[in-house]
């Protein structure tokens, strides 16, 4: 290879034309633009600027913690155990902290939380997940050495991602992935260079999976890359859909024909609200369907502490259960997470926490349920009521919200609105929410960040914020909408 | 299906590190411990990473109360703290939505502790400002700002400049993103110091096969322990500048150094000291964590990066990145915050130790004396027969005697041959710990006598 061409004398070594390509088409909604402008506001209401509203409400991420919900005792009870041991001495903590907490030290080096861990996760730990998830799975076994804790759930899927993106050109990795869909996925997919895939979710029929809409996608797919991965969010995210136990069947022998990899985010897997609605986990109805599915299927599924009743986003606490991974291939897995050193030894703690709660008998156990059930009946409340009060604006059409934190409404909008929007060079729905935004102060996320049919638009509304305020947010919402549709008419 | 031969490259490139036979050979010696069987030592000391807690050293009481308050606020209650245990906790709860460290925090650091550690940096630098701004909280690694330098794809592969000696995850990150690695030798013989020929040499060389971008620095150094004189940095900030070169300069030890001479100075401070065009113009990526100093909060996963002269658009870029991981986690933002903003007065931030000579009497060893960090990297003398007895066990010489090591004395350290060094030169990573060094003495001595 020839000498290294000449470099301009002036100027920066890194500057937009010389750094990563991949880097620049990264987009991640959920904090974008928008919410850049909501903590602007949020800066001028403290200056005392006067503003139609006095507070900003932020609807646009799945932070339970922000909007007021109370962390579970118990979990925090033995963090802090963890963290400063001499409280073991101390009586106002129950027992069964004090023993999770001791056994959690025992397995980390020096018996402190301020140790590295192996970066597979610390071992009682796995152990634990692997317990947890044969309990959840009705006695499928689990294998702690196929459990890797990961730093939050995002840590693990890019991880995947990145195990399994190769190939130039023509046959370079396909990601298929739902639309709409969480944006770390589109983010890391344009991070590695994979080719993003998308298979439409069915909004008529409430956001369901079609394997005839999969078909369409793969075979379309294959003209330009090589899809090998297949990405299922369930319960979904934006859209709030739990899967049947038919389609996942549908799915996992979809995947088996068609050889893809699957992909199963299940970090909202106790989020689960509907009527009729049940969590299957992926691992669960594979095996169940028999050795022929079982032995074969690649398979990682992922859980997290940010979700379902903890809501413990801060900690970055997670894992994934790798199934029927090539041996050898594992060994490079291994390898990849070693580079990181581990996850945040708090985080591995609470996942401990999460899989090994207190259990009937014990004494943090009453008030440990009475918590839980305290966060989940809420959200499924707040998860009717949004459906109700959204569906009762015309020109909002608002799915049945069957699980996860979110409401993924469709709006109609104005064809003045949307040629203004267009004019400056925004997005239909970006320009609505912008301006409800500046209007109202309710920061959400438009459509447009998940991906939509073409002249479809939506946005994303967390079901978090205390009831009262939703109420006050959804009415907030229902003005704004017919406002905005006559400004616009 | 076997995807071995479809993953990516980039990851069969990376090499094992704990699967590897010292490893697994501790773990055992560990476990035959636990059940009694009879050895001359009752525990396995492990040396093996910078990890002061798993090495026996105790944490920091101030800081464990503060996190135990954040975690479990009740104890704000409680009369079991201190005032100014409370106090803190109160405070970085307030920065936290809904007063929770469960929260997701802003994607960078939650803006009162960059605010913190920018304060700090002017601090320790005399004055020269630093604004919260180019301040990016991570989970302990540099894996982000390698991702917008290097260019996995494209003709020419993005050059990275690394030492030799040099850490192996640091390497192995690297090779992770596709970089190209360019080797540049530390001269043992005259203290592991950095010289300019030597790093003129290696960038030519790397001109010839990429495209090389960046100069990676280490100091205080990992595993030589050595610091870099004033003089030193400016020269390779001068060369930086001459070839345009990203300097990344890896800081994390910067809290662990010794002796009355020895005196640590930022790349920062020394590049703001260089004249206008310099100090404005070399682009710059400062690394500091809360796993090394006084603190070794390692579990924690708390560190930063600070960023000078970085063109806006790029930290734009920077920052969108940042925000597709979330936010940094929580335990890790508050050991941050500590170790930037301790309690005044009396706290050691310092270890007072005097310049060792570590390993003045055996012979067989020879060590350029201790001037920071945790470790020495001393070079080891070995007699032919155990040369020859090693590559007999197709093992590099230097992991033969550590695993002998291990095996006699429950000492687990790394051998040189994961750092790199020259050809046929043999080293191990020690920390100088006095338990340690005695167990070492004793064997050594054996060793030698069993293969002269």
């Amino acid at each position: 290879m020839s000498e290294n061409g000449a470099l301009p004398h002036r100027g920066r070594v890194l500057t937009v034309d010389t750094m990563n390509p991949n880097v620049k088409k990264v987009d991640y909604a959920v904090r974008g633009p928008i919410v850049q402008r909501a903590l602007q506001i949020e800066k001028e209401l403290k200056e005392g600027v006067k503003k139609p509203f006095e507070e900003v409400i932020k609807a646009n991420i799945g932070d339970a913690h922000a909007m007021g919900q109370r962390p579970i005792t118990f979990f925090r009870q033995v963090m802090a155990l963890c963290s400063y041991p001499q409280l073991l001495d101390d009586n106002k903590f129950p027992e069964d902290a004090k023993n999770r907490a001791r056994r959690i030290l025992q397995s980390c080096g020096g018996n402190s939380i301020g140790a590295y861990t192996t970066s597979q996760g610390i071992d009682c730990v796995r152990h634990d997940v692997a317990k947890y998830i044969q309990r959840r799975d009705g006695g499928i076994p689990s294998d702690p050495d196929n459990i890797y804790l990961t730093t939050g759930a995002s840590d693990g899927i890019v991880t995947i991602l990145k195990l399994l993106t190769t190939g130039e050109g023509r046959t370079r990795t396909g990601v298929m992935i739902s639309i709409p869909q969480y944006p770390l996925y589109s983010a890391s997919i344009a991070e590695l260079g994979a080719v993003q895939v998308n298979y439409y979710l069915n909004e008529e029929k409430c956001w369901s999976l079609d394997i005839s809409e999969l078909q369409r996608s793969l075979q379309a797919a294959r003209e330009h890359c090589n899809p090998r991965v297949l990405c299922i969010i369930n319960p979904g995210n934006p859209t709030g859909q739990v899967q049947s136990r038919q389609c996942i069947e549908d799915v996992i022998r979809f995947a088996a024909k068609e050889n893809l990899f699957l992909m199963a985010d299940e970090v909202y897997q106790d989020n689960v609200y509907a009527e009729g609605c049940e969590f299957h986990s992926f691992k669960k109805v594979l095996f169940e369907m028999g050795p022929e599915y079982s032995r074969k299927i690649e398979l990682v599924s992922f859980h997290s502490t940010s979700k379902c009743y903890m809501g413990e986003c801060g900690f970055r606490g997670g894992y994934m259960e790798v199934i029927n991974m090539d041996q050898e291939v594992k060994a490079q897995l291994s390898k990849l997470v070693s580079v990181r050193l581990c996850p945040p030894v708090p985080g591995q703690a609470l996942m401990d926490l999460v899989v090994n709660c207190p259990q009937p008998g014990e004494p943090s156990y009453q008030t440990f349920m009475k918590e839980r059930t305290a966060v989940l009946s809420a959200l499924a409340e707040k998860a009717k009521l949004t459906e109700e009060i959204l569906n009762t604006v015309p020109g909002i059409s608002c799915n049945p919200v069957q699980g996860a934190m979110y409401s993924f409404p469709r709006i109609t909008l104005p064809q003045r609105a949307i040629n203004e929007a267009k004019a400056k060079g925004q997005a239909p729905d970006m320009f609505y929410c912008m301006k409800l935004l500046e209007d109202t102060g309710i920061c959400l996320v438009p459509g447009s960040g998940f991906g939509q049919r073409d002249g479809t638009y939506h946005f994303r509304m967390t079901i978090l914020p205390p009831t009262d305020k939703l109420k006050i947010m959804l009415h907030k919402l229902k003005e704004f909408h017919q406002t905005f549709t006559q400004q616009f008419a | 299906m076997s995807f071995l031969r479809e993953i990516s490259p980039l990851v069969k490139n990376t090499f094992l590190s704990e699967r590897d036979v010292l490893s697994i050979c501790a773990a055992q010696i560990a476990a035959e411990i636990q059940q009694d069987e009879r050895k001359n030592y009752n525990e396995v000391l492990d040396l093996s990473s910078g990890d002061l807690h798993r090495g026996g050293i105790k944490s920091i009481t101030f800081v464990r109360q503060v996190l135990a308050a954040c975690f479990y606020p009740a104890l704000l209650e409680d009369d079991s703290l201190p005032l100014d245990v409370k106090q803190r906790a109160d405070g970085l709860l307030r920065q936290c939505d809904g007063g929770s460290v469960g929260s997701y925090t802003d994607s960078c650091g939650i803006v009162k502790i960059k605010q913190c550690v920018s304060k700090f940096i002017t601090r320790r630098d005399g004055g020269v400002p630093s604004s919260p701004d180019n301040i990016f909280i991570t989970s302990g690694s540099q894996m982000l700002m390698l991702k917008l330098l290097v260019q996995s794809g494209g003709s020419c592969r993005t050059g990275v400049l690394i030492p030799v000696p040099t850490y192996a995850t640091f390497t192995q990150a690297l090779e992770d993103q596709g970089a190209a690695i360019i080797p540049y030798h530390l001269c043992e013989e005259q203290g592991w110091t950095l010289q300019v020929e030597e790093l003129r040499r290696a960038l030519h060389a790397g001109r010839r096969t990429c495209n090389p971008v960046a100069l990676y620095i280490c100091n205080p150094g990992n595993p030589t322990g050595i610091i870099q004189s004033r003089k030193s940095i400016e020269e390779v900030i001068r060369f930086a500048a001459e070839e345009r070169l990203f300097l990344l300069a890896d800081e994390v030890y910067q809290s662990c150094v010794y002796g009355e001479d020895t005196e640590f100075e930022s790349y920062k401070k020394v590049l703001s000291e260089m004249g206008s065009t310099i100090a404005s113009t070399v682009e710059l990526a400062s690394f500091n964590s809360a796993s090394k100093g006084f603190m070794g909060e390692c579990g924690l996963r708390g560190g930063y990066v600070e960023l000078v002269n970085l063109d806006p658009a790029v930290k734009e870029y920077t920052r969108t990145l940042f925000s597709t991981r979330s936010s940094p986690p929580v335990g890790g933002q508050i050991a941050l915050d500590l170790m930037t903003d301790p309690p005044k007065p009396g706290d050691p931030s310092f270890l007072t130790f005097s310049e060792v000579e570590v390993f003045g009497e055996i012979p067989g060893i020879s060590c350029q004396p201790l001037k920071a960090g945790f470790f020495v990297f001393p070079c080891l003398h070995l007699p032919l027969r155990a040369i020859k007895w090693a590559k007999k066990k197709q093992m590099e010489p230097d992991m033969l005697y550590c695993l002998h090591l291990l095996e006699e004395t429950g000492l687990h350290v790394r051998p040189g041959c994961e750092f790199g060094q020259r050809k046929d030169s043999y080293h191990f990573r020690f920390d100088t710990m006095e338990d340690a060094l005695q167990r070492l003495k004793t064997f050594h001595k054996q060793f030698m006598k069993e293969f002269s």
